[in-house]
């Protein structure tokens, strides 16, 4: 299937360059971000009633997970509303054109930070106290409050979006899942690019502010690090940056080439199985033992939690490639075939939320009517009875997942094994061996 | 084709006498003891549920059918286990911070989905394998 430019189509186009589109949109979510935070910190304290635990791990993360990560890419970067007060701080402006001159300390990230490993750990200690942080509202609200003051703070200290780029928990795997989304920000013509003077995408120019990703987008090879923020489409002054549709995972056909990114594939499939296994299995042990934080039972938990992510199963994926013919590393090896384990970690996480999702969507109307638990009525559903949904075809639905995700998965780790000149069974293997668990405790 | 075989085709059933079952469930936050429960096909299956705690309740997916237990109260739900294969159930009724994850696990005669699942993975694994061979 061939690219399709869709910002060949006016009205797209304008909508793309026009900021006052995306800031509407901005404005609506951190007007729903900033209220999450108080109805956690104000609200009732029964996470079911609580607008922030519904709305934030119900909502927000059916359509994040189902929708906009597999279908959008970055989609949800482009109008997340926690980098904006610390980008409008940084900048002195909202909608203004840009002053060159800094506001604050405008500091370059230091090299060594310059990787996702920041986000690989944010993600895993939010993981490690998820069952709290997903079941009582005033830490929800608290770790939205942390993440914008953080994002702001971090604003005044570095240039750019520091905070999305390497800090956000949410941003990494989004960022990595981001590769199979059918839609990128490509440029048009690489010579333009080369010729171009000054390079306003980059650096920022009259029309907009410089890439707030810290990306060139000369240079874009795959989604991972590109926000959609639309800056360059603003300040390209060729006209040379497009948005394409195109056939999903297209990313994927040049192996991944950093540790980081592959341990962050590990890092997401690991949780997917533990969630699936702890959070909706029957195993009322697990759930004491990850929900009682600071117990000697949830520090075995974590201990376990933390040894299938950086031991057993990169154990068992190094133990299966250890011997197979190449010319490459182990390292190279283990780092390229890891790129198979994205689309399979994806469809993990589809396939886990919609269990989750579908248990408990039936709070969200209940949750609108009274957002706080303080006994509103106000649209009168407030008072509607938990009731899960379309149960007779969830298991259906997780299988489709978890089958299309080993299907993505094997040709995944075909190419990438080709492109290294290698085999490709023993991923296929692992993957197969990890959809087998994956449909023992979802089914 | 393969594929819609594995999924729908009708697995072989070995016919069991249908029994009354009677199950003692204690229900405390956030979990069920036993958590997983299996009867036949035809079985008429009595739970009885017992709150230790606070007030649960117990909701089981696919029957769409419940019944709450006040603390030390037992509650008794009947219902007549005809539909095959693995159910969650739950707490219908808000019990604490972990609520929304008391799940057990019920399956009546073979978890068939499962099994079908785990042939369709396999069929799938063979499909791709033998359909797109890597370049050499």
């Amino acid at each position: 299937m061939a690219k399709i430019e869709l910002t060949r189509n006016p009205f797209i186009k304008n909508m793309l360059k026009s900021r006052y589109p995306q800031l509407a949109v901005f404005i609506v979510m951190l007007v729903g971000y900033i209220f999450a935070i108080l109805a956690g910190l104000i609200g009732t304290p029964v996470g079911s009633h609580n607008f922030s635990i519904v709305f934030v791990w119900i909502a927000w993360w059916a359509i994040l997970i189902l929708v906009a990560v597999p279908f959008f890419g970055r989609g949800w970067c482009a109008v997340c509303p926690i980098p904006l007060p610390g980008e409008w701080l940084q900048r002195g402006a909202v909608l203004s054109p840009p002053d060159k001159r800094p506001k604050w300390l405008n500091l370059c990230v230091p090299k060594f930070f310059r990787n996702i490993w920041l986000q690989n750990i944010s993600f895993l200690l939010l993981a490690l106290f998820s069952t709290v942080l997903l079941t009582t509202p005033n830490i929800t609200g608290i770790i939205l409050a942390v993440m914008l003051f953080g994002s702001i703070g971090l604003s005044t200290i570095f240039e750019r979006r520091a905070f999305c780029r390497y800090l956000c928990p949410v941003g990494g795997f989004i960022g990595l899942y981001s590769q199979t989304a059918p839609i990128e920000l490509r440029i048009k013509d690489k010579q333009m690019c080369v010729k171009c003077e000054g390079k306003p995408c980059y650096n920022g120019s009259a029309n907009g502010y410089g890439c707030p990703w810290d990306v060139f987008p000369g240079g874009l090879t795959k989604n991972t690090y590109c926000g959609l923020c639309m800056e360059c489409i603003r300040t390209c002054p060729h006209d040379n940056i497009a948005i394409n549709l195109r056939p999903f995972s297209a990313d994927l056909a040049k192996p991944s080439t950093r540790t980081d990114e592959a341990f962050k594939a590990f890092i997401m499939l690991g949780s997917s199985m533990i969630y699936a296994g702890v959070l909706l299995g029957p195993w009322g042990a697990f759930k004491d033992a990850a929900y009682y934080v600071g117990s000697s039972a949830w520090f075995i938990y974590a201990i376990i939690f933390l040894a299938i992510i950086f031991v057993i199963l990169p154990g068992f994926f190094i133990l299966g490639i250890l011997k197979t013919n190449s010319t490459l590393s182990l390292k190279q090896r283990f780092v390229s075939l890891a790129t198979a384990l994205i689309p399979l970690g994806l469809m993990f996480w589809v396939a886990f939320s919609l269990s989750f999702v579908l248990t408990n969507a039936s709070y969200i109307l209940a949750s609108l009517s009274d957002p706080l638990g303080l006994g509103w009525n106000l649209l009168g559903t407030a008072n509607l009875p938990w009731q899960p949904m379309l149960t007779s075809i969830l298991a259906p639905a997780q299988t489709l997942a978890l089958v299309g995700g080993l299907i993505w998965s094997v040709r995944t780790s075909q190419k990438a094994a080709n492109e290294i000149k290698t085999s490709s069974t023993p991923v296929i293997v692992f993957c197969f061996i990890n959809t087998l668990v994956m449909l023992w405790l979802l089914l | 084709m393969a594929g819609l075989v594995v999924a729908f085709a009708p697995l072989p059933v070995q016919p069991i006498a249908a029994q009354v079952r009677t199950i003692r469930i204690d229900a405390r936050q956030f979990a069920y003891s036993p958590s997983e429960l299996k009867v036949n096909p035809g079985d008429t299956v009595n739970f009885q549920l017992v709150s230790t705690d606070v007030v649960h309740g117990l909701y089981v997916d696919g029957y769409d059918i419940s019944i709450e237990a006040d603390p030390g109260q037992t509650r008794t739900l009947s219902f007549v286990a005809d539909q095959p294969g693995s159910f969650r159930f739950h707490c219908n009724v808000t019990c604490g911070a972990m609520h929304p994850f008391m799940i057990g696990r019920l399956t009546v005669g073979k978890n068939n989905w499962l099994i079908r699942s785990v042939g369709l993975a396999m069929l799938a694994i063979v499909g791709v394998v033998v359909s797109i061979k890597p370049k050499a």
